[in-house]
């Protein structure tokens, strides 16, 4: 059935049609009365019919030229189309319509060319495009005219022989018809895109269609436009702008295809510099009045999706979908979720989907956001539901997807769901596990932007609930961070902490503690294979900074609750070994005396009931856990705190309990602290915490505080002992009514201090030829008065006497060097004296007797 | 015959004209010497009348031996130029012989005259419709003028005009199918039709369409002919893929066409052909050739 053509090889056959220049020029003359004497008769002008016989002779050599080439060529095409401009003008001038038309088609033959690039054949169009408005003017007056109908003229326009000058020229002829409305809108618009599948050349189809776009743009037979036809007309005018728009996209893809392999980089750039001529027609889709949701739904969308899944091609599927999202309205996009979504899946495997629909989640998301009304309508259309699904699609249909844009997606999403259904912990957690899903049977992630997008996943619902304990309620919230390599846990755990600070939340309940614990274990232990070399002293810090703040933040008024939160913390932080515990321990430490000074606050009700939060217990856990100190080790601290623990204990009257921690404190003080300064601030201390306590009973104060006075008298400094033993003064002397009060051994410690401020004043003279200062004497002066006025029966005026006078003495000697400060000290404390002398009173009366001068 | 036209002024004038002239269609042919004249128009079955005038020059008389006035379908074929072959000759006598003193007119009537051809001017045959007046002289040549007119037949619309539809191919290279809208064209008819790209492995250019008159002439070992492209239009710029449609609209006003000619008196054939060329890459032509025929309508005063 099939006939065959003869196949004719014959390259010189075609010579007379090369012969020709100007082929479009001659098809015009052929329209007149006597065409062929006209041809002859009227020649181009001569330089012009050279220049594109030269023109056509170039168009045989290899399309392959440098930019040079291009700029050259560009410059040819311009002078030609202004050249023919200028004669298409003078005949517009004259009223010449044969000749305007034959100039204009020449002008337009310009376009022809194949040797330009997208950008540069752009220029050349602009400039046709330009001339195109005049003689489109020219053509509307000449009908008003009636010089010539436009039937005609529609007509007249197509005798040109060259399918592109002619097509261009029945385009704007068709604008003028539209206009005129001497036949309905859609008629012509349907015969004009038709008859643009003449061009399947895809840059030159693609001009002339954007053309065609541009000119029909506003005569459309929208609803409530002037070219509105018959009841049906938007269904035509919607079908026009969906027909260009496929053949533009047919061409568009097809560019890909075309031309040498080498070029196909190359080509891929050109492209995307004409992706706006396709997408323009789905601008004016949206633009369009009668494009309802219902004809979006039915029509529209279908076929366009239809188009951009049926063209295969990535750039295309990419760009015409943001595209979709971009122009029509969110609400469109609301309601027509499911065949949108629908179209993800079809998508080539190297389409960047996630961009994409991350773009439409966002704007979904804004949406919803920007109008809270709308969420019902979300609600009803299921867009979780949907876009979950897709999701899981999209991953599914594109296994090459790399882990960061699955990850992106599943960001997206919850976004959108946060913001669209914040109610819906369920949708969260279901968002993390499908992202664990995909992530599961992989390695901790290394690459970098995935990491971050895990963060940002994790981060949304901390943001957004500004509560960490939904967080805690999702349990595939650790799931998901388990996928991170170390250093990234402990950034988000630090985001975790943050977030709880920024928003003082309570955090009530020891499971999810548990829960929040593992969140930031990545604080709280050392990971496996961690290198610990490379962090940052100043990081590590910052970071056991934030875990100590954040145990103040757990807090719960059931005692009972708060009991067992503290064993959860303690739990952990045990296991951070000895680099975190220094900055940990005394948070626990001192949350938990917290909870025993809210205990002894209810003292009455609670003791002898069977309770399991009692000061006890707490007392056990304390001391265990400081007890963890010493592998540290930090002997200090560890003082510091069992001095702590023994007030309170004190306050709870728990002698025993008090007790076991002093004897902790000497024995850390004896074994552990050798450094002297160290030494006195540790026996300082000891000193001012065994002062106040008062549950001790005669034995073991006496043997606390006997061990203090030993200790402060083998200080290794003279002055160091002095101070210390003078401080060990207090502990004889307490201001409780039951406390102790023994003047005597009060008097023995000062008059002991004042034995060692002398022997050390004595040394100084011996090593170093002058006796140092009166310092010592003066402070155990003030010490003295300080008794005094307590009213110690020991110390007497004339022992107070006496010592003004040694130290006078002392400080008049050859060999005491005068200091400032020291005469300032010994000036004001007599100064004191008067100042009691001159108040009166009981005391003023005890100070009568004392002279200071 | 006429050697004296031109050697010596002629001893009269003879003026032909038609009764109708002023209301009657003129269209314009091609003379003998290339010049394009207005002639009257009549078709077949039509009654020829009006007047023949001679007028002596002034002072002269002129002697004759009867005047006649004859009408002529004539063909000439160009390798035998100058011999006409009449294939119609009617002969009215109008006077018989005597003398002419002065302008003297002579009405004739050639009523319901068969013209079964058309004027027609070809390549390499023309065929002629004459009115010719011969005033009868003795001793020297007859006194001849001729007058040129056109006929023009119209033809009612075929009432059976089918399409055109084909599919063609080059095996694994390029299959197409194409369609015509109609097989039988009036002269300003517009062809409409479609081609449909089935298999593209090829590299294509672009399309156009051509109409080819071929005139044949002559008979058996002296046939003659001769093709003729009339219309080069461009269909399709670029190279399509599988499954695209491309439309063709040609309007054949702007083109000098006739109706097909189908051996006329034996002597000569002018057919039409619409030829689809399709050019590769390589400038290769690849075509495909499909007779039409093409009839004159008669033009109504309301087609526009």
């Amino acid at each position: 059935k099939i006939k065959y053509v003869r196949r004719t090889e014959e390259n010189t056959t075609p010579a007379s049609i090369q012969a020709k220049p100007a082929p479009s020029g001659t098809a015009h003359a052929r329209s007149n009365s006597a065409p062929r004497r006209r041809r002859r008769g009227r020649p181009d002008p001569p330089h012009q019919a050279a220049r594109m016989a030269a023109a056509s002779a170039a168009k045989r050599m290899l399309p392959d030229g440098g930019a040079d080439d291009e700029e050259r060529w560009l410059a040819e095409g311009i002078a030609g189309v202004q050249q023919n401009a200028f004669y298409m003008h003078r005949a517009l001038d004259s009223n010449n319509l044969k000749d305007a038309l034959k100039y204009s088609a020449q002008m337009l033959s310009e376009l022809r060319t194949s040797r330009l690039s997208p950008h540069k054949y752009y220029e050349l169009y602009m400039r046709a495009f330009d001339e195109m408005r005049k003689l489109e003017m020219f053509f509307r007056e000449e009908t008003r005219r009636g010089s010539c109908s436009v039937v005609d003229l529609y007509e007249l326009v197509q005798h040109a022989g060259n399918v592109l000058p002619r097509l261009y020229l029945l385009c704007t002829v068709g604008s003028v018809y539209i206009k005129s409305k001497e036949a309905p809108a859609k008629d012509v618009l349907k015969d004009l895109v038709e008859m643009c599948r003449g061009i399947q050349h895809p840059l030159r189809g693609l001009f002339l269609r954007s053309y065609l776009s541009q000119i029909s743009r506003d005569k459309l037979p929208d609803i409530g436009s002037e070219y509105e036809g018959d009841a049906d007309s938007i269904n035509d005018a919607v079908e026009f702008v969906l027909q260009n728009f496929i053949e533009m996209n047919k061409l568009w893809v097809r560019m890909q295809h075309q031309g040498p392999v080498r070029e196909k980089e190359k080509r891929g750039k050109e492209r995307n510099e004409l992706r706006d001529l396709v997408g323009k027609n789905l601008h004016v889709l949206s633009q369009i009045e009668g494009v309802d949701l219902d004809m979006y739904k039915e029509t529209v969308l279908p076929r366009i999706l239809e188009q951009v899944v049926n063209c295969k091609d990535d750039l295309a599927q990419f760009y015409l979908m943001d595209c979709i999202i971009q122009v029509f309205p969110d609400e469109y996009h609301l309601q027509t979720l499911e065949t949108l979504l629908s179209a993800f899946p079809q998508l080539q495997p190297n389409v960047d989907i996630k961009t994409v629909l991350s773009a439409l989640m966002d704007r979904l998301s804004n949406y919803a956001a920007s109008s809270p009304e709308v969420l019902p309508e979300f609600l009803q259309v299921e867009a979780f539901a949907k876009f979950s699904n897709a999701i899981g699609k999209v991953i599914e249909a594109q296994p090459d997807m790399p882990v960061v844009g699955a990850v992106t997606l599943y960001v997206s999403l919850l976004t959108f769901t946060l913001r669209v259904h914040p109610d819906r912990l369920d949708y969260v957690d279901q968002v993390l596990g499908a992202c664990v899903k995909k992530l599961s049977g992989k390695a901790k992630l290394e690459d970098s932007r995935a990491t971050k997008q895990i963060v940002a996943l994790l981060s949304a619902p901390l943001e957004k609930y500004s509560n960490i304990v939904t967080a805690l309620e999702l349990s595939n919230y650790p799931r998901v961070m388990d996928y991170l390599d170390n250093a990234t846990t402990k950034v988000m755990a630090v985001v975790i902490i943050q977030s709880i600070m920024k928003n003082t939340t309570c955090i009530s309940t020891s499971d999810k503690i548990e829960a929040l614990f593992d969140l930031i274990k990545g604080l709280i232990k050392d990971m496996d294979g961690a290198q610990d070399d490379e962090l940052d002293e100043e990081d590590f810090k910052e970071e056991q900074n934030s875990v100590a703040r954040l145990i103040h933040m757990l807090h719960n008024d059931d005692h009972e609750e708060m009991l067992k939160i503290l064993c959860t913390v303690q739990k952990h932080i045990l296991q951070g070994g000895p680099k975190r515990l220094t900055f940990t321990v005394p948070s626990l430490v001192f949350s938990a005396l917290k909870l025993v000074r809210r205990l002894q606050g209810q003292d009455g009700d609670v003791t002898g009931e069977d309770v399991p939060a009692t000061p006890k217990k707490i007392f056990q856990i304390l001391h265990q856990t400081i007890e963890a100190l010493s592998c540290v080790p930090s002997p200090e601290l560890a003082l510091r705190l069992y001095l702590q623990c023994a007030e309170a204990a004190n306050d709870c009257d728990l002698e025993p309990v008090a007790y076991e921690f002093f004897t902790q404190a000497f024995i850390l003080y004896e074994e552990e602290i050798a450094d002297s300064k160290a030494q006195i601030t540790a026996i300082h201390l000891i000193i001012g915490t065994l002062q106040r306590m008062n549950i001790f009973g005669v034995e073991n104060r006496d043997t606390l505080t006997h061990k203090t006075t030993g200790y402060s008298a083998k200080l290794l400094k003279k002055p160091d002992q002095c101070r210390a033993v003078y401080a060990c003064s207090h502990l004889f002397w307490t201001d409780d009514q039951d406390g102790i009060m023994d003047g005597e051994r009060v008097l023995l410690c000062l008059k002991r201090a004042l034995r060692i401020a002398n022997a050390a004043q004595q040394m100084a003279n011996a090593t170093r030829g002058s006796s140092g200062s009166v310092t010592l004497f003066i402070e155990i002066l003030n010490k003295y008065l300080y008794f005094f006025e307590k009213g110690i029966p020991q110390i007497t005026n004339t022992v107070i006497q006496d010592l003004i006078e040694l130290i006078r003495t002392e400080k008049q000697s050859d060999n005491t060097v005068a200091d400032p400060s020291t005469e300032a000290f010994f000036a004001s404390t007599l100064r004191y004296i008067e100042f009691q002398k001159q108040k009166g009173g009981s005391i003023g009366e005890k100070y009568e007797q004392i002279k200071t001068t | 015959m006429n050697y004296i036209i031109g050697a010596f002024k002629p001893p009269c004038d003879i003026f032909v004209t038609f009764s109708d002239e002023r209301s009657r269609k003129q269209v314009p042919i091609k003379k003998d010497n290339g010049k394009t004249a207005m002639v009257p128009a009549f078709q077949s079955l039509e009654t020829i009348a009006g007047e023949v005038s001679i007028a002596p020059v002034p002072g002269k008389r002129l002697e004759h031996t009867g005047v006649k006035i004859e009408l002529l379908g004539q063909i000439e074929l160009y390798f035998d130029r100058g011999n006409f072959y009449d294939f119609t000759s009617l002969v009215r006598e109008l006077d018989i012989p005597g003398e002419l003193y002065e302008r003297k007119t002579y009405p004739f009537e050639f009523s319901t005259v068969e013209m079964p051809y058309e004027t027609y001017n070809g390549t390499n045959v023309r065929l002629r419709y004459i009115l010719k007046v011969t005033i009868g002289r003795n001793y020297v040549g007859n006194i001849v003028e001729s007058r040129d007119f056109c006929v023009r037949n119209y033809s009612p619309v075929p009432t059976i005009n089918n399409s055109i539809k084909m599919e063609v191919g080059i095996e694994d290279c390029l299959h197409i199918e194409f369609e015509y809208s109609k097989s039988k064209y009036h002269l300003k008819d517009v062809i409409v039709g479609k081609i449909y790209f089935l298999l593209v492995r090829i590299k294509i250019k672009n399309m156009e369409l051509e109409i080819r008159r071929r005139e044949s002439t002559g008979s058996g070992a002296n046939t003659y002919v001769e093709t003729e492209t009339l219309a080069k239009f461009e269909l399709m710029d670029g190279a399509p893929v599988r499954g695209e449609s491309i439309p063709v609209r040609l309007f054949l006003t702007p083109y000098e066409l006739t109706p097909t000619y189908r051996n006329i008196n034996n002597k000569f054939s002018v057919k039409y052909y619409l030829n689809l060329v399709l050019v590769d890459e390589e400038d290769r032509r690849y075509f495909k050739q499909q007779e039409i025929t093409m009839y004159r309508l008669l033009e109504t005063p309301q087609s526009s």
